[in-house]
């Protein structure tokens, strides 16, 4: 694992000149930082030349058209694909040889588009496998029950419920995860990717599905949750309320490639972002 | 009486065929996978005991922790080398190489012990005043007998099928498992080690086989390269009628399986005890698909 410390001495590329971050963010190492992210599938290049940096505490909205590669960004920053080029830096290390679980343990979270939590277990074991690394005890002391497996089970229900709080889920902790209404298991996917302890939370398309008085429910949520656990988070959101309403940073999309980043305000007068969603005016240079 | 004595032995042999086939339904649950090599690790164990207690004359409660151990490993050893190279593989070709694996045991164990069966000197029996053998205990004044090996194999699936329980509901790798066969995907984005996960798996299901190698062996006093084939197919027959997958239904199979088979030997004839056997397994699969406990999954279209 390579620490970078500065960018002076990366053989890489230097960085474009246009990332930003929050004015709080400056002063720390960026959570995230990719240069030149790629990936091929065949002759496809589903992703191409992707630059972002993320501060420590940002949100950050991923938008885009259907189909513009966003999801397979996120499962290019969680190593369920292995890019073809680029480097993804996180919170200065390279993850170049790393999988899915050393991100996790570095800090990388997510939930996904189609919700996959495991519909057969309950509620509170789901939060608890998010927080399966941070209980300490072996299989044998398990199998034996241990002193050591009580006081740890003991605490991570404890941990468990705290964190069902946040969403007021408390009270569903023994339910079948699978029985669970679709905004609690929304809801629940995000508890239990915070459960894994992480720096940076990719959620995607958290608000699919939900209704407006759940939505503005759940932009205060995500607000609350980066407040309180000051983490980074990046979405990937069609509803563009939610994404002009609390993104910081947002980043457009389009056939793979980065076509505009800036504030909500620049991004709502980009034209090149009003072409790529609704299309070039006819005679227009847009 | 009579009656009673037949039960028991079935269930006697039910408990051996549930636990070799908890150790099919758990690589199943979480390796989606038929490993029909379970049961020549079962002869494995029962070798690895036989010679730990007649080559080094250790008594059977160090025999057995040792047979676990090897077996274990080698169950480790086995998913390493023959099943985890072919994970995006086609199932049809894992199904082959663990069919493979099987007959590779089989004549390993061919060369190295040789064909001709050993006697396996039951270590469940104890000795009268007057030095004859006493092999269980009798009740009603001598008109039912249960041998001890009877005993010790249906206390050792009791035991068994609770401390698995716990470890499945209630312990954190338990309920990893439980993850990882619901979706590996999901389950490593938990900081889950999935090669981990299968790894203890298949130690766990091949620890159970050892236990269930030494039994088997006890109660039949015989052990040849081909000892667990057949146990093996039967406990298999019993995972997918209970449901594979479920290991409550691993339970019920393997005791549902014994049960009609010591009965079948008893009342109706003993060469046509598998056939029975096997026609009520398939009239339970047309009846219920996904076995006595196994939820029917419609696939998605």
């Amino acid at each position: 694992m390579a620490r970078v410390t500065s960018k002076n001495d990366s053989p890489l590329v230097p960085l474009p000149t246009n990332s930003f971050v929050p004015e709080r963010d400056v002063k720390e190492r960026p959570i995230l930082e990719t240069r030149h992210l790629g990936i091929d599938f065949g002759g496809l290049k589903a992703v191409e030349d992707f630059n972002i940096t993320i501060g420590r505490t940002e949100i950050t909205g991923l938008i885009g058209p259907n189909g513009a590669g966003k999801t397979t960004i996120f499962n290019l920053l969680t190593k369920v694909y292995e890019p073809t080029r680029g480097t993804i830096l996180f919170d200065g290390y390279d993850t170049h040889n790393m999988d899915t679980v050393a991100l996790n343990k570095l800090g990388v979270a997510r939930t996904f588009q189609n919700i996959r939590l495991f519909n057969k277990l309950s509620v509170e074991d789901n939060v608890k496998l998010g927080l399966h690394n941070s209980i300490k005890y072996n299989t044998a002391e398990g199998i034996f029950r241990l002193p050591s497996f009580w006081k740890e089970e003991k605490k991570s229900h404890e941990k468990a419920m705290e964190l069902l709080k946040i969403f007021n889920m408390e009270g569903m902790a023994d339910w079948q995860a699978g029985s669970l209404p679709y905004g609690a298991q929304r809801r629940l996917e995000i508890i239990r990717a915070l459960a894994t302890n992480p720096k940076l939370l990719l959620l995607d398309e958290p608000a699919a599905g939900m209704n407006p008085s759940e939505t503005a429910e759940l932009m205060e949520n995500i607000v609350h949750i980066r407040d309180t656990f000051q983490i980074a988070i990046l979405l990937i959101e069609h509803d563009m309320n939610l994404v002009m309403g609390i993104c910081e940073g947002i980043a457009v999309l389009n056939f793979g490639k980065i076509i505009a980043k800036g504030t909500p305000d620049q991004i709502q007068s980009d034209p090149v972002v009003i072409e790529a969603y609704l299309g070039k005016k006819h005679g227009g240079e847009a | 009486m009579e009656f009673l004595s037949y039960l028991i032995s079935g269930i006697s042999l039910g408990s051996v065929y549930a636990i070799i086939a908890l150790g099919y339904t758990m690589v199943y649950g979480i390796a989606k996978m038929l490993n029909f090599a379970h049961g020549d690790v079962i002869m494995i164990g029962g070798y690895v005991s036989y010679y730990a207690m007649n080559a080094f004359g250790l008594p059977w409660y160090v025999a057995l922790p040792v047979s676990m151990v090897v077996c274990g490993v080698l169950g480790i050893v086995i998913e390493k080398l023959a099943y985890k190279p072919l994970r995006n593989a086609p199932s049809l070709a894992v199904l082959i190489t663990a069919i493979g694996v099987s007959y590779f045991l089989q004549n390993v164990a061919l060369l190295v012990f040789g064909a001709d069966p050993k006697t396996y000197s039951n270590p469940f029996q104890s000795l009268n005043a007057d030095g004859t053998i006493n092999q269980g205990i009798s009740l009603f004044g001598g008109s039912l007998s249960i041998t001890y090996v009877s005993l010790v194999t249906i206390a050792s699936c009791v035991i068994i099928m609770l401390a698995l329980t716990f470890f499945t509901q209630k312990t954190k790798m338990g309920k990893a498992m439980r993850a990882c066969s619901e979706d590996k995907g999901a389950a490593q984005l938990m900081g889950i080690n999935v090669n981990r996960t299968i790894s203890l798996t298949f130690a766990i299901g091949s620890c159970l086989a050892a236990v269930a190698g030494v039994l088997l062996c006890s109660s039949y006093t015989l052990i040849q390269p081909t000892t667990g084939s057949m146990p093996g197919i039967r406990a298999f027959t019993a995972a997918v009628f209970g449901g594979i997958g479920s290991i409550p239904g691993a339970f019920l199979g393997g005791l549902l399986i014994g049960i009609i088979e010591s009965l079948a030997k008893a009342y109706v004839s003993t060469q046509l005890s598998n056939s029975i056997v096997f026609a009520v397994l398939i009239v339970v699969l047309l009846v219920r698909p996904a076995g006595l406990l196994g939820k029917y999954v419609p696939e998605k279209v």
